[in-house]
């Protein structure tokens, strides 16, 4: 187990947004966390991070994160690829994988990353002198999915790497994420509006709902189940 | 003509050290949202620190040198000891703190080393430059120095990892963490260097202005001026603004005979206004888009 979450509860101002929620993580295994907006996805991956104002446990290869700062977590192997994508808009696309092995050393081996990273993603190498501003949706998505794994991640939060983009580019991107999850077992969480994309994708589920987990189990069985997604996932 | 080269050049002379002030005041701007007031009067420390340690005979050089090192960690230390815990605090709070440690400092340099005017030494001296009356050799070592250290913080910046990541978290401090930057040191190094600039532009300063507790009051204005000019977001910006502002100073004190001495302080004043009612992001800052 890489990841474990334990009671989780997280607040915005005096508002809980999750209600005390439990899940785990294997280690180099995709998981997705689904539900509706404002079920409290994008909290969980941002209390993973550090982000938010939280109480329970949280402990990555058994050690408890929670009350660190968010740069630390990151440090001991958690990239997060954010909602809105975090580009760095003012620096070249190259700065921006740069900046993704900012805490790493070894200038030859960064460069090799680099290499591999406009392997995956093509279209970067042929931007990569230009601002990261310039970039469009699906570029930005795949640069900051790029500048998470410059990290040499164990795990990497990905919040809803669908969102904004063109039905091509998502299969795209899904697929190199697949590939990369194959070729590096680097672990994924997943958060997804597009749940059948997701469960695709995913080996395993969790449900949430204002706030709580109500329901979870491997990502085939969910997909299969009509009830499940009638009433939750809406497709 | 002679006069106007003349008036230009030496507005370049006093330009190079507003542009270093304005630099070190978008630094910091840039990394904490917030003017700091006390940039002066941290620079005039600087200066008597350095005027201390030569009247204690260590050489001009290694006094500088010494000042450089002393400015940047002092300057961390106010950061980590002062505005580091009003971090979240309001822009009242943080106002106060800076008012507050202007004082501080202005009467601390009062109290060590009393109100009298104290001259400064040169390591270029006062000769025409080459035998010209254009400009002298201390107004080219002025030039000269800063256009060396502006070299250095370019090179720092655009060269460097930790130049990449300070420019990282001072525009998008949130990703900059998910990066794994630890953005509160990267704020701390940005004090560090803005101390080092303006420390530099104090010892350069003094000689022809003279040391005393005020020295700085009227350069930061101009320095100001300069970084609005330029726009507060854009550190070249600065420097060119600042540069702008020296010779704007320098030409209509000479050409405006209304102007003189006594009205020079206004022309700066007048610059920000203009340029804050015609162009409030500068020549060449961006609109900040603050985050809701």
């Amino acid at each position: 187990m890489m990841l474990e979450v334990r009671g989780l509860h997280a607040f915005y101002g005096a508002s809980e947004a999750l209600h005390g929620i439990d899940f785990t993580l294997d280690e180099g295994g995709i998981t997705t966390l689904l539900g509706a907006n404002g079920a409290g996805k994008t909290t969980t991956l941002r209390a993973l991070c550090g982000m938010v104002r939280m109480r329970g446990e949280i402990r990555f290869d058994g050690k408890s994160i929670i009350g660190r700062a968010t740069e630390e977590i990151v440090r001991l192997g958690i990239a997060h690829v954010p909602e809105g994508r975090g580009t760095f808009l003012r620096v070249t696309v190259e700065e921006n994988l740069q900046l993704g092995a900012i805490t790493r050393h070894g200038r030859a081996e960064i460069a090799r990353d680099i290499d591999r990273i406009y392997g995956y993603f093509p279209r970067l190498r042929e931007r990569r002198r230009q601002q990261a501003g310039t970039l469009s949706g699906g570029e930005q998505q795949m640069l900051a999915i790029g500048r998470a794994l410059m990290l040499r991640p164990r795990l990497i939060l990905l919040d809803e790497p669908s969102f904004g983009l063109a039905p091509l580019i998502i299969e795209e991107v899904f697929e190199i994420l697949r590939r990369l999850n194959q070729e590096t077992a680097v672990g994924m969480l997943i958060v997804e509006q597009n749940a059948a994309l997701a469960l695709d994708l995913a080996e395993h589920a969790y449900l949430l709902e204002t706030g709580r987990i109500v329901l979870d189990g491997p990502a085939a069985e969910i997909a299969a189940d009509e009830g499940v997604r009638r009433a939750y996932l809406g497709y | 003509m002679q006069l106007l080269l003349q008036q230009v050049l030496a507005g370049l002379a006093n330009g190079a050290i507003y542009a270093l002030v304005a630099l070190a005041l978008v630094v910091i701007f840039l990394a904490i949202e917030h003017l700091n007031f006390a940039q002066g009067e941290m620079a005039t420390l600087s200066t008597y620190v350095a005027w201390q340690l030569i009247a204690w005979g260590v050489s001009y050089w290694l006094t500088f040198l010494a000042v450089v090192v002393l400015s940047f960690i002092g300057s961390i230390f106010i950061e980590r000891i002062l505005f580091k815990p009003l971090h979240n605090a309001s822009i009242l709070a943080n106002l106060v703190a800076f008012i507050a440690l202007f004082s501080i400092l202005n009467s601390g340099d009062g109290y060590l080393w009393d109100y009298t005017i104290k001259t400064f030494p040169t390591p270029f001296g006062h000769h025409p430059l080459f035998g010209s009356v254009l400009i002298d050799t201390h107004e080219a070592g002025m030039i000269g120095v800063t256009a060396v250290l502006l070299g250095l913080i370019y090179l720092f910046f655009r060269g460097t990892r930790l130049g990449l990541a300070m420019r990282a978290a001072a525009h998008n401090p949130e990703s900059a963490r998910l990066v794994g930057i630890r953005v509160g040191w990267m704020t701390a190094l940005g004090w560090g260097l803005s101390g080092v600039i303006g420390a530099v532009a104090g010892m350069l300063i003094a000689p022809i202005v003279y040391l005393d507790p005020n020295m700085m009051f009227g350069v930061l204005i101009y320095g100001f001026a300069g970084a609005v000019l330029g726009g507060m977001s854009s550190p070249g910006g600065a420097v060119v603004g600042g540069f702008a502002v020296g010779i704007i100073e320098s030409l209509t004190a000479t050409f405006i005979p209304e102007v003189g001495r006594e009205l020079k302080l206004t022309i700066a004043l007048l610059v920000i206004l203009a340029v804050l009612m015609v162009l409030p992001t500068g020549l060449f800052g961006r609109r900040v888009v603050s985050r809701v």
